[in-house]
């Protein structure tokens, strides 16, 4: 979903017109009573202290770059992960290991709009392995390690112009996908807006993300200029097929609200990616130059490290014939999605007065029969009538995106009418319907886009929430709400507030990911160039104008806790180690004047925080995160001379004298000042540049 | 001689003795609001380990706040002569057991009953010693007369931690090895071969 709030307002208006022209007309008679949270509702996503939720739920953050994590069905936000944007609640985009994540062949951009995700499927099931998430506006995809909760590696895709369709994957993981949005011209290049039609172009990227860390656009496939918006790879059946839905057929590049929405039909485009990777191998692709960036989050160092690519594998239709067909779609349609037996395709035409559902089965006859209508750049159009498995019939208005619930019932999202519609496949049936507030979006069932969906509830992603909570100026929270779909009808069950707009989302059953978390990171792996293992081994030494302190952090002190000799305009880097190997024992660190964040450090972990002092004097450092009682003593302070002063560099820890030998009986090493042994201790490793 | 059973049970005690090092003899678990998972030690004939991985580090960067001494292996001789002497006892047992001599087999068990008093002395001493030998003076937090002794066996509440001391499965091989070294030494019967 991609609509601006303002459009969502003014559409939420038109409902209410829409409701009684539309609603009335075609809603079952008497909508049930009980859609509204009532009775046992409370009782049904109430989660007791203590106990934990039955499904992990994974949220888009829209425009705030991140994503938001809930337990199910309590609703409650159980954590942030930024993937495209900075987080300075844990340093995240501002820490120097961090920072190379946000690289782009544009610079850093710490910021990205970020609409779906996608769990890792084995056999077109959620394994909970990884999250895949897209970035909108600077065409990215990303994935978070679930162990970790953290994003591992970021591809920017090259030849986009927007990264819309993303990051749908395939059933066995074999591939995330990603489509442009906006077609652009393809390389890019400076022409006339007006030469929409003759020089614009749209990729298909298939996007290799089976290994952590070698994520890897293996081929783009050039489509026509359309605007291309969401996906589904096939399963069972059709699991070696992918849809892709279209708008903007007519190829309009002004007034787009009226100029393309006016064809009749647009089109999903099924592709065959079995066939493409045939004709790959098949020498049928031509390479590009490309240049776009791969960031990994090393796991030894915990650095992330950039990697510029320089080309990319590009196939067209007419190279690699049979791969792509076109299903003509009334009208503009949003999602394309795939039940979980494979065989239907069913469309949201976001102004569509009917929701077409296609048939696989149909599809491979009418391919057999070439049951084409016309063909488009080499692309096959074939005739609606041949691959239609049936219509369901005034299904309210704006239908965008269906989940499944694996009982033979799909739900789809009605965005203008503002409700999720429960239909039946194979009958096309109406069954059901229930209000959403309001301006529904993209909806979730737990597993929903597999062959196994849990269907147990039905989560509504929604774009505005006037009246649902406290008012909190013009800007209000974001909404989910979720529904009890375990009945035959459908009860809302609880709002929940979001961060950032919701515009899709996975949920997976916590046995999936629960088992393999980690509590903390291994000290004795931790391969930081500038990690200290023990006390002993922390120090402070300069190159030039580039202060480095390795320092220690433990419950309840920094070693060293006092620093002398800096100087105004020295380039500080703190490298701070968590020495703790405990669950949950971060550390933060935050010095005074810093002009970027703070650093939040794992157990176990190296993180380096830049600092580069202005004027003279004594400034603060300390825990930013509340470690232990006497986390309000974990504290210490920069001395910072002149230029050119003659103060020695030098790191102290001011503990008592008796402290060192009780230290020694009790194993643990106490910081000694660096002495002539170390000199220049940076010598040859490579650390982070500071930027 | 004693009869072919009792030769058996006597060997079967020699035996147990000598298995109790393959497992850890004492079993100290820390629970607390904060550790739901636990936090705990194993004391072996020769060493001491964390229940979990980073346990004896963790128990003992917390107990640097109450001015304990660390708790390290290394430093305590008697794990470096217990196992030896456990093993050395297990074999003489099961000679003991191949005579099948009474009189051999009352004295192997008062000496294996005189050295389990010596041991459980000897760890509450080293358990009084942790407890009580704070290093006050930098010790962050002081309790006015609070000492940190853990019970030799059972439970105790030692600040915000619940403390409890239980035999582990090789302190139960070692018990059963006394007890049935004691059944066989009193109630054997000298019979002619
Ligand atoms: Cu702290």
């Amino acid at each position: 979903m991609s609509a601006p709030r303002r459009t969502g307002w003014i559409a939420a208006s038109a409902a209410i017109v829409a409701t009684l022209v539309y609603g009335f007309a075609c809603a079952p008679a008497n909508r049930p009573a009980g859609t509204i949270g009532t009775g046992d509702a409370a009782s049904k996503v109430y989660v007791a202290p203590g106990t934990h939720d039955e499904f992990y739920a994974f949220l888009s953050g829209g425009f705030n770059g991140q994503v938001g994590v809930y337990g199910l069905p309590s609703g409650r936000l159980l954590k942030i992960i930024p993937v495209f944007s900075q987080f300075a609640e844990n340093g995240y985009g501002y820490s120097e290991e961090t920072k190379p994540m946000l690289e782009t062949t544009f610079g850093n951009i710490p910021w990205d709009d970020l609409h779906h995700t996608a769990l890792s499927q084995t056999n077109g099931e959620d394994d909970g392995r990884w999250l895949f998430v897209n970035a909108n506006n600077t065409p990215r995809v990303a994935r978070v390690d679930l162990a970790t909760f953290e994003t591992d590696e970021i591809l920017q895709i090259p030849n986009s112009g927007g990264n819309h369709g993303s990051p749908f994957i395939t059933s066995n993981s074999e591939y995330v996908l990603a489509s442009t949005r906006f077609s652009v011209p393809i390389p890019q290049a400076d022409v006339a807006i007006a030469d929409y039609a003759k020089s614009f172009k749209g990729t298909i990227s298939f996007v290799k993300a089976d290994q952590p860390g070698k994520m890897d656009v293996a081929f783009q496939l050039l489509v026509p200029g359309y605007n291309y918006d969401l996906a589904r790879a096939g399963k069972g059946p059709s699991k070696d097929w992918v849809f892709f839905t279209s708008y903007n057929s007519e190829q309009a590049y002004e007034k787009l609200e009226v100029n393309a929405s006016k064809a009749d039909k647009d089109f999903i485009a099924a592709i065959n990616w079995k066939t493409l990777e045939a004709c790959v191998a098949g020498g049928k692709a031509e390479t590009w130059p490309a240049q776009y960036m791969h960031n990994t989050m090393d796991h030894a160092t915990r650095t992330a490290q950039n990697e510029v690519k320089q080309s990319v594998k590009v196939l067209t239709p007419t190279t690699c014939p049979n791969s792509i067909y076109f299903l003509p779609t009334p009208k503009s349609p949003h999602g394309a999605d795939v039940d979980p037996s494979g065989e239907y395709i069913v469309a949201g035409g976001k102004l569509a007065t009917v929701i077409p559902v296609h048939s696989f089965t149909k599809l491979q006859q009418a391919i057999k029969d070439q049951a084409f209508e016309t063909t488009i750049d080499g692309i096959p159009v074939i005739k609606y009538e041949a691959i239609l498995a049936g219509e369901v019939k005034d299904p309210g208005l704006g239908p965008l995106h269906t989940e499944f619930d694996g009982q033979g019932y799909a739900y789809t999202s009605m965005f203008i009418s503002s409700e999720i519609v429960k239909w039946k496949l194979g009958t096309w049936e109406i069954v059901d319907r229930a209000p959403t507030f309001y301006s529904i979006g993209h909806l979730m069932i737990p597993g929903g886009a597999t062959t196994k969906p849990s269907g147990k509830y039905v989560v509504a992603l929604n774009k505005i929430t006037k009246d649902r909570y406290l008012p909190t100026g013009p800007e209000l929270t974001q909404s989910a709400q979720i529904y009890d779909i375990s009945g035959e009808r459908m009860k809302l069950l609880l709002d929940f507030p979001t961060t950032g707009e919701p515009h899709y989302g996975n949920a997976i059953a916590a046995d999936k990911i629960k088992p393999n978390q980690k509590k903390f990171f291994t000290l004795a792996e931790n391969k930081h160039p500038q990690v200290v293992r023990n006390e002993k081994e922390t120090g402070v030494s300069r190159s030039g104008k580039t202060v480095h302190v390795k320092m220690a952090a433990i419950r309840s002190h920094f070693s060293p806790d006092n620093l002398e000799g800096v100087q105004v305009g020295d380039t500080v880097l703190f490298h701070i180690t968590n020495l703790e190997q405990d669950w949950d024992i971060p550390h933060g660190f935050a010095v005074m004047g810093a002009t970027n964040a703070e650093l939040l450090i794992m157990p176990g972990e190296t993180r380096t925080l830049k600092w580069v002092p202005k004027t003279v004097g004594v400034y603060p450092m300390y825990c930013t995160d509340f470690c232990s009682a006497l986390h309000q003593e974990m504290s210490g302070y920069v001395r910072v001379s002149p230029v050119g002063s003659s103060v020695p560099l030098k790191g102290n820890s001011v503990k008592a004298q008796g402290q060192v030998a009780r230290a020694a009986a009790r194993g643990v090493t106490l910081p000694t000042p660096p002495s002539g042994e170390g000199a220049n201790p940076h010598a040859g490793h490579s650390m982070p540049q500071p930027r | 001689m004693v009869s072919q059973r009792s030769r058996v049970l006597f060997a079967i005690a020699a035996l147990a003795l000598g298995a109790a090092v393959l497992f850890p003899l004492w079993r100290v678990s820390l629970t607390a609001p904060q550790y739901p998972e636990g936090l705990g030690m194993y004391i072996w004939a020769h060493t001491v380990a964390g229940i979990s991985p980073n346990d004896l580090q963790n128990i003992n960067g917390l107990n640097h706040y109450i001015g304990m001494k660390a708790i390290v292996p290394e430093s305590i001789p008697e794990l470096k002569v217990m196992r030896p002497g456990i093993l050395a006892m297990a074999a003489l047992g099961l000679f003991v057991a191949f005579t099948g001599r009474l009189r051999y087999m009352r004295w192997w068990t008062g000496v294996l009953v005189l050295s389990a008093i010596v041991g459980l002395v000897d760890f509450w001493r080293w358990e009084y010693d942790y407890g009580h030998d704070l290093d006050l003076e930098n010790a962050p937090i002081k309790v006015p007369g609070m000492t940190y002794q853990p019970p030799l066996i059972g439970s105790k509440n030692l600040l915000n931690f619940t403390a409890t001391s239980l035999p582990a499965t090789g302190g139960l091989l070692a018990i059963g090895a006394v007890l049935l070294s004691l059944g066989v030494a009193t109630r054997a019967r000298r019979v002619t071969a």
